[in-house]
C-alpha cells in the first residue's frame, strides 16, 4: 500500500491510522502537528481512529506560534 | 548561515510596520546549498491571534504555502514574526512553541528607531543559538 506524506511516497506493509503514520513518517513531536488527509483537516482527537488508505495524500506540519509575551 | 534578499527584508519590515502594534508572521521557502540557506520565497501569513503579544499562523495558509514551495522546488527553511515593542530575541513563549529543530526562527524587532532582524535556531531542549543572517 502506498501513500503520499508531505509529497513523498511512503510504502506501508499494513493499514495504519494517522497516529501510527506520524511515527512511521518520523514526525519529531507528533503531538504538535496539524494534519490534512486529502486536503481535509483531521482533528487531533481523531488521529487514532482515522485510517489511511492506499493512495491517500497526507500532509502534516508543525503548529507555528509564539510571540513577545513573557519576554 | 541564512541569506535573505534585501527586497525581501524590506518587504518584511514594511509588512510589520503596517500591522504594528500587532505581531505579524510568515514562512520562508528556499534552498540549502553547501550549508547556506538561501531564501527564495517569503510567505506572509495571517496572525489568527491578532495580538500585539502573540501569534499563531493560520494552518490553512501554512499548508497552502508549503504546497506552493513544493511546486516551486524549494523547501521550508523557517519562519518569521515581529516583536513590535520588545527586542529581537526568542521569548519564553517563542521557545516553548518552537517544535521544528531544523527551522530558522527570525524575529524582527520594531522597538528601536531602526528595525532589527535576527535569526535563531532552537533545539529540543530549548537552547537558542543565533544564526548568521546575511541580507544581500
Amino acid at each position: 500500500m502506498k501513500v503520499t506524506v508531505n509529497g513523498q511516497t511512503l510504502e506501508l506493509e499494513k493499514p495504519v491510522n494517522i497516529e501510527e503514520l506520524l511515527v512511521l513518517a518520523k514526525a519529531e513531536q507528533p503531538e504538535y502537528v496539524t494534519v490534512q488527509k486529502n486536503d481535509e483537516f483531521i482533528k487531533r482527537e481523531d488521529f487514532a481512529i482515522t485510517t489511511v488508505a492506499d493512495g491517500d495524500n497526507i500532509e502534516f506540519l508543525y503548529f507555528m506560534g509564539g510571540g513577545a509575551a513573557w519576554d | 548561515m541564512l541569506v535573505l534578499k534585501k527586497s525581501d527584508y524590506d518587504a518584511i519590515v514594511a509588512y510589520a510596520q503596517k500591522h504594528a502594534p500587532l505581531e505579524i508572521c510568515g514562512l520562508l521557502g528556499g534552498i540549502i546549498q553547501d550549508g547556506k540557506k538561501q531564501v527564495e520565497q517569503v510567505y506572509f501569513l495571517t496572525n489568527v491571534d491578532k495580538s500585539a503579544e502573540h501569534f499563531s499562523m493560520n494552518p490553512q495558509e501554512q499548508f497552502a504555502a508549503v504546497k506552493d514551495m513544493r511546486r516551486k522546488g524549494v523547501g521550508l527553511l523557517g519562519n518569521f514574526h515581529s516583536h513590535p515593542a520588545t527586542p529581537s530575541r526568542p521569548s519564553e513563549e517563542d521557545k516553548r512553541l518552537a517544535y521544528d529543530t531544523g527551522a530558522s526562527y527570525l524575529i524582527l524587532s520594531l522597538c528601536d528607531r531602526e528595525p532589527v532582524l535576527k535569526s535563531f535556531l532552537i533545539d529540543k531542549n530549548k537552547n537558542v543559538t543565533q544564526e548568521e543572517l546575511v541580507i544581500l
